[in-house]
């Protein structure tokens, strides 16, 4: 089973890296702020129709312009909700969305996280999953992508002003590169049997003579969106385990390789704006060794199986099958696991709920780190770009020289908001976490008894304020308690991060780029990779080992004690 | 900025600088990305591929008895039975998809358990050797198609004793509807529980 997972996993890193190159130099014109050559006609008839003028905005209109596009999609998403019953496409009759539930739906879906407190085939007509939420699997990610190209001309850009238009870029981001890209996945996906209909559910009766209701709808489309922008919100409740939404393996593999692709594009697309390719493999390479230690840390958990269930007399060498499906099994269920957490996607494939303790830890640990494993697309980069100037200047501190990184000297004002974006996400996981703890309304949602409860919340709060989505689903979050606490969460934790990134982006681009000197500390080798993975890991670790230790590695111990 | 505050008519285009082109962006790819690609996706899928846009079901003499994407409740001895499902209030139920959010700790995953086993074991005889663990846990999505080989074969004694088969013949059968799975072993190969109760015989 080992060797399976092992297979597996080697193709899909060979399959990745080979599409960070072309899937970068797509986005490098884009994230340089222009389109290639015959593409010019086409983006200036498009800017045209939506009355968009190219011009360049500093780092206050540009958080400005992002605050307020998120806002207005937020409400929009707010009142469709609250306005399905009287809308259109809506065979199953489905009323209004409760208040607290549509509010935070709304906050859920525009954060990028796609936490889900409701059940998709039980509560959304077919035009708010449509027009609603898949609109906002596009714009959150476009909004994603187009921080991280503010943030890449920070360091690119000399003693400007200028971060580019954030119009142009949700727009060109949106229909240059993942409007295609979902097109061509939805119909593959189609191919292997994922849903495409607007049909009402299908009643008929079963072999055994039972009646049996499928639920129906436009799943493909929303499906391809869901991965590639890493947003994570099932159409259905249970996400990518359904078979109408992830039916094969081969559909398995390809929504991992969707969640990644353009996190990783990204990384090869820094490297070309920087004039040095080498960068961007650098932050490839780092993100990918934490990536696969935690991929075999989950496999070598699940693989185990429960000792508990083991001494019942089950085969408790073929895995921990409770929350799994047969047909991904062991290996290409951890492997999902690890990639939608160190993504902040949150699909799922398996009830993370249900994984043993050491294998559920590892992946509230990936979302603790900030997600910067890949990430989210956009917030994955800036997130690791804000590590790796950590780095550089704690290793600027250690030789006693001024820190630099691509050529801008890192000053007090750029730590200052480095130190805001590591701090803000751990204060809203731990203050959240505590408060719900010691809260009657907050103790009521917890599904699982002991220390299995208190990991329920701990992943709540870490897999909200770090956008990520996926839930230890026992959890009953859809509770105004939880509603209001989580949506707050994931609005602080996706713009009090893109706001202070913003202002470094903005602080860095109006800097002179330096020359590099014998004295400078090269960024593209070993030395830096190994410092960028340790200040990655060592922060994760310090923030957050406390909670771990009361939550999943007590129960591990519990559990290994019997 | 402060000339701007200072001055009501500059604020005013300032703000509508911002929220008028959001506006506009924000309705006019609502059109394209939520109607424009869902639609045009809906099209194609419904013209060149309908049969998996529309639920991969399958049809027995002009009725649909089932999807070959997802399991149905099957408990009856003579019936190879599928995993035990989670869904909200009934197994199987393909509106309200779903596992069962047990903890690996929680007491009332192990009474589950030795509960289904003591059911399985009631109801036939079963193949020696210990209980596959897929069979007496629930899927993550409640509608799992498939039991691993191993399930399947673990029931091979009780259905073929029921339907009064030989039990190497079954075994046949069961092993030609088995699927292997990427890079696996027979050990991680699987069988679509409908399909193989389907082409089941009488003895």
């Amino acid at each position: 089973m080992m060797l399976q997972f092992f297979c597996l996993q080697g193709v899909f890193m060979l399959l990745l890296t080979l599409s960070a190159h072309p899937m970068g130099a797509w986005l490098a014109p884009l994230a340089a702020g222009r389109v290639s050559g015959r593409w010019q006609r086409v983006d200036a008839m498009l800017l045209r129709m939506a009355g968009i003028r190219d011009e360049g905005m500093g780092w206050r209109q540009y958080a400005l312009a992002v605050l307020v596009f998120n806002l207005l999609g937020a409400l929009l998403l707010y009142a469709l909700q609250r306005l399905q019953g009287l809308l259109p496409l809506n065979p199953q009759g489905m009323g209004a969305v409760e208040v607290g539930s549509a509010f935070n739906t709304a906050i859920s879906f525009v954060t990028n996280t796609n936490w889900q407190g409701y059940a998709g085939e039980s509560t959304m007509s077919y035009l708010t999953q449509m027009v609603g939420l898949a609109v906002q699997n596009f714009l959150s990610a476009a909004t994603g992508i187009a921080v991280a190209f503010a943030l890449m001309r920070g360091f690119t850009r000399r003693e400007s002003a200028d971060l580019g238009n954030f119009w142009a870029d949700v727009l060109r981001v949106s229909v240059y590169v993942l409007l295609p890209l979902s097109i061509v996945l939805a119909l593959v996906l189609v191919q292997q049997g994922v849903l495409q209909n607007l049909s009402g559910y299908t009643t008929y009766t079963t072999l055994a003579g039972h009646a049996q209701t499928l639920a129906m709808g436009p799943v493909a489309s929303q499906e391809a969106i869901k991965m590639l922008g890493t947003n994570g919100g099932g159409f259905f409740n249970a996400n990518s385990a359904h078979p109408f939404e992830n039916p094969t393996e081969l559909t398995n593999l390809l929504q991992m390789l969707a969640i990644f692709l353009i996190p990783a594009g990204l990384t090869h697309a820094f490297g070309r704006l920087a004039g040095d390719r080498r960068q961007g493999w650098a932050i490839y390479i780092a993100m990918s060794v934490i990536f696969i230690a935690c991929a075999v840390a989950v496999m070598a958990a699940e693989s185990q199986g429960n000792p508990l269930l083991t001494a019942l007399g089950i085969d408790g060498g073929s895995g921990n099958w409770e929350g799994k499906e047969v047909r991904f099994g062991m290996a290409a269920s951890s492997l999902f696991i690890t990639v939608t957490t160190a993504a902040s996607c949150g699909a799922v494939n398996a009830m993370h709920d249900s994984l043993t303790a050491l294998g559920g830890m590892v992946p509230m640990w990936l979302m603790q780190l900030g997600e910067v494993v890949f990430g989210g697309v956009g917030s994955g980069l800036y997130g690791m770009l804000i590590f790796a100037v950590l780095a550089v200047f704690v290793a600027g501190l250690m030789v006693g020289r001024t820190p630099e990184y691509l050529g801008k000297k890192i000053e007090a004002f750029d730590m200052k908001m480095v130190a805001l974006v590591i701090l803000t996400t751990p204060a809203l996981v731990l203050l959240g976490t505590a408060a719900s703890v010691l809260l009657a309304p907050g103790l009521a949602g917890l599904a699982n008894p002991g220390m299995h409860g208190f990991s329920e919340v701990l992943y709540a709060f870490s897999s909200a304020a770090n956008n990520n989505g996926s839930a230890f689903a026992g959890l009953s979050a859809n509770t105004p308690f939880y509603n209001a606490m989580l949506g707050i969460a994931m609005w602080l934790g996706r713009f009090a991060i893109i706001v202070p990134v913003l202002a470094m982006a903005g602080n860095l681009a109006a800097k002179k780029t330096l020359a590099t000197t014998n004295g400078s500390m090269p960024t593209h080798g070993g030395l830096f990779i190994s410092l960028l993975v340790g200040s990655v890991l060592l922060v994760g670790a310090l923030t957050y080992l406390p909670a771990l230790a009361l939550g999943p590695v007590a129960e591990h111990l519990m559990i290994w004690a019997h | 900025m402060q000339s701007i505050v200072a001055n009501p008519n500059l604020a005013s285009r300032a703000e509508r600088a911002l929220w008028w082109p959001a506006t506009r962006l924000l309705l006019g790819l609502t059109v394209l990305l939520g109607l424009i690609y869902p639609l045009a996706v809906t099209g194609l899928a419904q013209v060149l591929l309908p049969a998996q846009a529309n639920g991969s079901l399958i049809v027995q003499n002009g009725q649909v008895v089932g999807s070959a994407l997802i399991g149905q409740s099957f408990g009856k001895a003579d019936e190879f039975w599928g995993r035990p499902s989670a869904t909200a209030s009934s197994p199987y139920n393909g509106a309200a998809s779903g596992g069962s959010n047990l903890g690996p700790a929680n007491p009332a995953l192990a009474k589950a358990v030795a509960e289904r086993i003591a059911a399985l074991k009631a109801a036939g005889p079963v193949a020696p050797g210990p209980v596959p663990a897929d069979l007496v846990t629930a899927s993550a999505s409640g509608l799992d198609p498939h039991i691993s080989l191993a399930a399947a074969l673990y029931q091979v004694p009780r259905i073929a004793k029921v339907r009064h088969l030989d039990a190497g013949k079954l075994q046949q059968l069961v092993l030609q509807q088995a699927e292997n799975s990427w890079f696996g072993s027979q050990a991680t190969a699987r069988v679509n529980v409908l399909r193989l109760n389907m082409v089941l015989p009488r003895g």
